[in-house]
């Protein structure tokens, strides 16, 4: 695990993989997250993007952000392309080259999620990842099943009206080798991360917070702060589970307990998404966090 | 003041005269610009105080487009000719070295 | 390239096969590198004998087990872009279903093979040979060829990847065979040695297909975005372009083909008897093979009939079909095991056969006819019927009961009451 430091002496003199002058809006956390997940695998990467905002931020033909492989795919087909790609690679004897899947919450958690499952199932070497900012943000804001609770989307005019589907818990019950949650906006985590899984084989799942200014509604600029927010409200939990073995991450320990938890009004407020909450719905979503920060103590 | 818009805010695109001059299939190359120079979206402007700045290179850390370079011991500079002007690097900077000045162009 | 297991004896031999297991060797003796499978009636034999082929070392590749066809084919595409050479099979709903990658491999031009064991489209279930499944996907870029026999299932898997990788074609590669009629019924097949077939069919490239290959060493990007103002019509004439250019590469690979093997095939069509025939059955599939049976036995009366077997509809023969209307035919009945919904005559390729007419200065006759649907057997007797009923229109203008033309086009054994 690097420091912030270590961090800075390993990669400020490399060259960045994911170049500027892309199609991201200003202040997207997903291209600060792929930007660090490059760094810790290195060139040596492929990258399947099924539909989501990674297929329009790297540009338009024939240049292209990416300075390793990249391949648009088919919005349900994120998975089950990867998996192809590594079957190719081991039929073909090519080794070491990681096959990583930057998939949105759509491709993952709603329309991918069958690709998903039996790509993991059957023991895939490549890492999924699904950046998560809580919608169908390419095509401007419809919710996914991994949409919060009373968020106003173009789908969902008068607010979701289900909970948030916990998609990394679907994936840890599928027993793969590696499942960890991180937030975008913390970069030295997600290098970690990334190092850490690409040392495993087996199937990886990596479930990334992506705050959206655009689509949840706040200044570019304050990005980070929704991402530490988010952290600190217990809204996104921090976990991994490493061969069957759960471990809340030390910052997310933190916060479950209540009296240290920040109370999720100060996230709503700060995000237009959610429009005028009334009382019973902001106690609602409050709930729904202090039920799964509790369930997660259990595993303290 | 006249308000001009900056050249070139497209990416240089190979112009073909012929199909038979086509590639089999569309790739792209990795190239920075891929939508043009970014710079142009900007309405603020992140601009570094080297007085303030500690070399701590977080700025670089946390710019989503990688537009901050940063050599270790010195202040960072900044591509704008790229940078969006997110603001990013101004709320994290830990000095508060870096200021967001609006654009007059 | 992975040695042939020493038990296997490197010469040719003869084994009696279903058609499904003809595709199943075909793909081994191709020596493909990843297979993607799912089962489904009446193809699932085929990936359960390459299964058995990868289990005991027969087959050097990379079995997927996916868990949907669309995940077949899109695991195809990536494993394409590798630079493997990759198979599978489907049928019916399957092939429905990866319809949307069907597309994304042709676009991607990438050489994946398929074999097709067809059947009726649900609802209702009906799992018996009908080629809708495959004609309602024949304008998704890929070649389209219909095999009749067991060996010509077989030799058919050798002669696409040939084809397929071709690098002035890179189209993927349908063969097409009836469900159950051909894909459970068992002939005697001969399976070359594997030296021969090594010689015939070179491995594919080792630095992956020229125009598309996931190599970090050369990183690109495969799919973005192209604006309306740029080139995405241009690209798109280049598969029409390069499907209709695989003509000669067809044709050229048939006579290398005969000339390693021995086994000749006709090209695009095969034409039984067109000679001097005045009534010509222009049909596809076994079902058409079997009316050469039907061409003997009114030959043998004195009748000029002949039969014109369509072996590619994708690309469509239309200089082989102009011949043929240029030759003085004056009847023709256009056979189509499959349908097309509200199209001028209800039947794909029947349609798609008339539209040529208009080059030809020759006034023809034509009747389109439906047959076989949902593996209705259509006998022998009924296409003698059918012949002569071309005949009939020919010299006496007398087209076929009312009840059984329904919309112009003869529905052949339509329940039309007593």
């Amino acid at each position: 695990m690097l420091t912030v430091k270590e961090l800075i002496q390993t990669e400020s003199t490399t060259p960045e993989l994911f170049n500027a002058g892309n199609s991201a809006c200003a202040g997207c956390a997903s291209i600060l997250a792929l930007r660090w997940a490059l760094k810790a695998l290195g060139p040596k990467t492929v990258v399947v993007a099924p539909a989501s905002c990674a297929n329009v931020y790297i540009g338009i033909w024939p240049k292209a952000s990416s300075a390793v492989p990249y391949i648009n795919m088919a919005f349900a087909a994120g998975a089950s392309a990867a998996s192809g790609i590594v079957a190719g690679y081991e039929a073909l004897g090519k080794k070491d080259i990681n096959v990583l899947t930057w998939a949105g919450d759509g491709g993952t958690v709603d329309i991918g999620i069958q690709a998903l499952s039996g790509a993991i199932e059957r023991g895939t070497n490549f890492i999924y990842t699904c950046y998560d900012n809580e919608g169908y943000m390419n095509t401007g804001t419809q919710r996914s099943s991994s949409t919060l609770k009373y968020t106003k989307t173009t789908t969902t005019p008068l607010g979701k009206g289900m909970h948030k589907k916990d998609i990394a818990q679907i994936i840890a019950a599928h027993d793969i080798p590696y499942v960890a949650t991180c937030v975008a906006t913390d970069p030295q985590e997600v290098y970690n991360i990334y190092s850490e899984a690409k040392k495993i084989h087996g199937p990886k799942f990596i479930h990334i917070l992506s705050p959206c200014a655009p689509g949840w509604r706040f200044p570019a600029s304050r990005t980070t702060v929704m991402g530490d927010l988010a952290i600190k409200t217990g809204i996104f939990l921090l976990w991994k589970q490493i061969d069957g073995e759960l471990t809340v991450n030390k910052r997310t320990a933190k916060y479950l307990d209540k009296k240290k938890r920040t109370p999720v009004i100060e996230y709503i407020k700060e995000q237009g998404r959610f429009g005028t909450l009334n009382e019973s719905q902001v106690n609602d979503l409050q709930a729904w966090v202090d039920k799964r920060c509790d369930k997660l103590a259990r595993f303290l | 003041m006249k308000k001009t818009r900056s050249k070139s805010s497209g990416p240089k695109i190979t112009v073909y005269t012929s199909w038979k001059e086509l590639p089999c299939v569309p790739v792209s190359a990795p190239s920075k610009g891929s939508i043009g120079e970014t710079g142009d979206w900007r309405t603020f402007k992140p601009e570094i105080d080297g007085e303030q700045c500690n070399k701590c290179g977080i700025c670089y850390i946390y710019c989503p487009d990688g537009v901050i370079i940063f050599k270790e011991g010195s202040v960072p500079s900044i591509d704008y000719t790229y940078c969006k002007g997110c603001g990013i690097c101004s709320v994290k900077c830990p000095k508060k070295a870096i200021t967001m000045i609006r654009e007059r162009q | 390239m992975a040695k042939i297991k020493k038990t296997l004896k490197d010469k040719e031999q003869t084994i009696i096969m279903s058609g499904n297991y003809a595709s199943a060797w075909g793909a081994k003796c191709s020596r493909v590198q990843v297979v993607s499978a799912y089962p489904i009636t009446p193809q699932t034999t085929v990936v359960e004998k390459l299964s058995e082929f990868v289990d005991k070392k027969e087959l050097d590749a990379n079995y997927v087990r996916v868990e949907s066809e669309h995940s077949v084919m899109a695991s195809l595409v990536g494993g394409s872009m590798t630079g493997a050479r990759t198979f599978t099979a489907t049928s019916g709903q399957g092939l429905l279903y990866m319809t949307e990658m069907l597309h994304w491999v042709s676009s991607s031009r990438l050489p994946v093979v398929t074999t097709i064991a067809s059947r009726g489209i649900a609802p209702p279930w009906n799992i018996w040979a009908e080629y809708t499944d495959i004609l309602s996907v024949r304008d998704c870029g890929w070649i389209i060829q219909f095999a009749s026999t067991h060996q010509e299932i077989f030799d058919s898997v050798l002669m696409s990847y040939k084809i397929a990788e071709d690098e002035g074609v890179m189209l993927p590669y349908f063969i097409v065979y009836g469900g159950f009629t051909q894909s459970h019924t068992s002939k005697p097949v001969r399976i070359p040695s594997q030296s021969d077939i090594d010689g015939f069919l070179p491995p594919p490239p080792k630095k992956g297909w020229a125009h598309l290959n996931l190599d970090p060493e050369r990183p690109v990007t495969h799919g973005n975005l192209l604006m309306p103002t740029q080139e995405y019509l241009d690209f798109r004439f280049l598969i029409h372009d390069s499907m209709m250019k695989s003509k000669k590469v067809i044709k050229r690979t048939i006579s290398e083909f005969k000339k390693t093997f021995g086994r000749n095939y006709s090209g695009l069509v095969e034409k039984y008897k067109c000679k001097d025939a005045e009534a010509v059955i222009i049909s596809y599939g076994a079902i058409a093979e079997q009316s050469k049976l039907a061409v003997d036995e009114l030959r043998a009366k004195g009748k000029k009939v002949g039969l014109f077997k369509l072996r590619y509809i994708r690309p469509f023969p239309t200089k082989e079909l102009l011949d043929l209307f240029d030759s003085g035919v004056k009847v023709i009945g256009i056979a189509d095991r499959g349908t097309a919904f509200g199209n001028p005559t209800g039947g794909p390729v029947s349609t798609e056969v008339m539209s040529l007419l208009h080059q030809s200065k020759r006034k023809i006759k034509v009747l389109p006819i439906i047959w076989g649907l949902g593996g209705r057997d259509v006998t022998v007797d009924e296409q003698v019927n059918i012949f002569n009923q071309l005949i009939r229109i020919k010299n006496k203008n007398e087209y076929p009961a009312e009840k059984s033309m329904q919309h112009g086009s003869l529905w052949l054994g339509l329940k039309t009451g007593a």
